[in-house]
């Protein structure tokens, strides 16, 4: 199922061009409107007139979560204010808000977008939509409220947390789609199985996932738990919010809306692209925004792109699941270390639960890390050595894959703090 | 249909257009909206090679226009209807058409020109009534049909008009889009319809892209440049103050 066939499954050849000439009449804009990008084309040399072709892109300067940070709260708006009819801001997950505004028509392109992700989620019309994102400064909650209400699902606004009125709204009013965050869809399953509540209750069939990185294994977790299909989709609001891209049912990484934004890859150190098909800072530039056009943004996102085609039929090019972002790459002991490294060891191992929190703490000199796991109880309540043994696996396993050891401390079932929102999976004791 | 690349185009050492780039596809209606001296004119005298000094890709389907004489072009399918009509006002309506028809004599020997006629005339039936009276003594809109008629009787694939509004009483302007649309739908001619009256121009294009000072500064479906503020201001003539 397409959402806009034409769009989706268009001709590469066709989308090129059309990406050129957005992206010629979007960089004219921003240079005659956004002091901002005046200033930095000048400085580096460069006029909207040299970009003849895609390839040049590479030669406009990026733009940095502190580029925007500097111009808070409307430095970077290409249009009047009263052209703008909403704002969101950042989630925030890491340092300051920023803002972010849309016209009418940023806001129809935005639904829209939403709509083709949701579409190739498994989502139509005939589907009640239990939208679990926060709604507010948050670009979740409105951007996928916006998107079902457009394909004409019908829209249960939930909003975030109080799981067990979610519960019972998602019993009662027969919700087919959950849309969240994967660990509030994880929290949501485990609810319920403590409630006794069967998946015969459910009439969920979709799930559409997003705002955090998970992993295959946290899928399948989902999936089997809820009894639904779950399906990932990426975006921030920076660039325009949740629309960027999404999995279509074939689960193969998240389908770009390439019309609608260009993507980059590139190695977050050295600045230059990252090899086809490697890992590194996903980096995008709007096509078709209005009131908050974005050149090069450095997303802090890792992810890499597969360019062969999806069984599905749709013709852009796809992202492989968000693995991390570059500024919650913990450098321990020297060494570069991802949660979600941690996480994917984790899932391997029989017995863990999805849950689970890295302590950082410096003794000395020395950085130290404890992975809090938790563990089913028949674990926890056997004798010492079977936990001892699990410890040991554990231990082993994340040396072999981080290069680094760490200590390991098994936890009750629920003793990590479960969020309405994104999990919190590091804290950072260390003072540096 | 048509795709346009990097387009640049200029008088001497003035430089009109600027890294121009647009597509239209089979049967679309796409409208170049802008103000005078935006590179409208430049830019269809630029496809039809009535510019020396231009740069850039020009496709029209596979064929690359550049490096071909306007002559050529014309007879690929590229029709345009210039600016301020340009009929031959000493001459009667009917001589006006012939001249029109003037490849389908040549290419054909006139066969079909018959028919061709007819169909004008069923489009344009005030066209008929006025076949013997001087194409001079027509009022504004109706030199207008005859030159939109002219261009027609060419068989083109594709119809370049420039200012088809320009002069007209609104009722009239009106009529004359109406024409326009019934050239796509029922002949299946692509139009590329330049504009200084947005309103008129978006209300039967598919999409439009708004030129400025020689770049384009916005593009899309007819339906966002309406509601874009910066087009209501500068092309539609809305009072955003008020």
């Amino acid at each position: 199922m397409y959402w806009e066939p034409d769009k989706e499954l268009m001709d590469v050849e066709e989308r090129e061009q059309l990406q050129l000439e957005r992206l010629q009449s979007t960089l004219n804009r921003v240079y005659a409107h956004v002091p901002y990008y005046r200033k930095k084309f000048d400085e580096a040399g460069i006029s909207p007139e040299d970009v003849g072709s895609l390839a040049d892109l590479s030669r406009l300067p990026f733009t940095a979560k502190e580029d925007l940070r500097e111009n808070y709260p409307y430095g970077m708006f290409a249009v009047p204010m009263r052209e703008v009819v909403r704002i969101h801001a950042s989630s925030g997950t890491t340092g300051t808000s920023t803002v972010v505004g849309y016209t009418r028509n940023d806001i129809r392109t935005w639904s829209n977008l939403v709509a083709r992700i949701l579409t190739a989620g498994g989502v139509t019309k005939d589907d009640v939509v239990q939208i679990a994102f926060g709604y507010g400064l948050f670009t979740g909650g409105f951007g996928l409220h916006y998107g079902a209400e457009r394909i004409g699902a019908s829209v249960i606004p939930a909003s975030s947390g109080h799981t067990q009125r979610q519960i019972k709204i998602m019993v009662d009013y027969k919700t087919t789609a959950l849309v969240a965050t994967p660990s509030y869809a994880l929290l949501v399953a485990e609810t319920l199985r403590d409630a006794g509540i069967p998946m015969s209750a459910l009439s969920l069939k979709y799930g559409l996932f997003g705002a955090e990185p998970w992993s295959d294994r946290m899928r399948k977790e989902i999936q089997d738990r809820l009894g639904i299909i779950a399906t990932d989709n990426y975006g921030l609001s920076e660039v325009i919010g949740p629309g960027v891209s999404g999995e279509c049912l074939e689960q193969r990484g998240l389908h770009i809306n390439e019309d609608h934004f260009l993507v980059e890859v590139i190695d977050p150190d050295t600045l230059s692209p990252a090899p086809p098909g490697e890992i590194g800072e996903l980096v995008i530039t709007t096509l078709t925004k209005e009131a908050f056009p974005m050149i090069r943004y450095r997303t802090r996102d890792l992810t890499s792109i597969l360019s062969d085609a999806c069984p599905c039929g749709r013709t852009g090019r796809r992202m492989t699941r968000v693995t991390g972002r570059t500024d919650d790459m913990l450098i321990i002991k020297g060494v570069n270390v991802f949660p979600s490294q941690i996480e994917a060891v984790l899932f391997e191992i029989e017995g863990t639960e999805p849950h689970y929190q890295i302590v950082i703490d410096r003794k000395g000199a020395m950085d130290e890390v404890t992975v809090l796991v938790e563990v089913s109880e028949s674990i926890f309540f056997d004798q010492m050595r079977r936990q001892k043994e699990m410890v040991e696996l554990i231990r082993k396993r994340l040396a072999q894959e981080l290069g680094i050891s760490v200590e390991i401390k098994l936890v009750e079932k629920k003793t990590i703090a479960r969020t309405d929102g994104k999990a919190v999976r590091v804290i950072d004791k260390r003072k540096l | 249909m048509l795709r346009i690349k990097n387009l640049e185009a200029g008088y001497g050492s003035l430089r009109v257009l600027r890294k121009v780039s647009m597509h239209i596809g089979p049967r679309e209606i796409v409208t170049v909206i802008g103000a005078n001296g935006a590179g409208k004119t430049t830019l269809l005298k630029a496809i039809l090679g009535l510019m020396d000094s231009r740069r850039g890709e020009i496709f029209f389907g596979e064929q690359e226009l550049q490096t071909l004489p306007t002559e050529r072009i014309v007879s690929l399918g590229c029709s345009l209807v210039p600016e301020g009509r340009q009929i031959f006002a000493p001459m009667t309506v009917r001589e006006n058409l012939v001249l029109g028809a003037y490849l389908l004599y040549r290419n054909r020997k006139g066969e079909g020109v018959e028919e061709d006629f007819e169909r004008v005339y069923t489009l344009f039936p005030r066209l008929k009534e006025r076949e013997r009276q001087l194409a001079g003594t027509l009022s504004g809109g109706e030199q207008q049909m005859l030159a939109i008629a002219r261009a027609f009787l060419s068989r083109p694939r594709m119809l370049l008009l420039d200012e088809p509004s320009m002069g007209l009483a609104p009722m009239m302007v009106r009529e004359i889009f109406a024409h326009i649309s019934r050239l796509r739908k029922e002949f299946g001619i692509t139009i590329l319809l330049v504009e200084q009256n947005a309103r008129a121009a978006l209300s039967i294009a598919d999409r439009g892209y708004v030129l400025e000072t020689g770049r384009v500064v916005l593009q899309g479906p007819s339906e966002d440049l309406l509601a874009n503020r910066d087009v209501q201001r500068a092309y539609l003539g809305r009072d955003l103050n008020g």
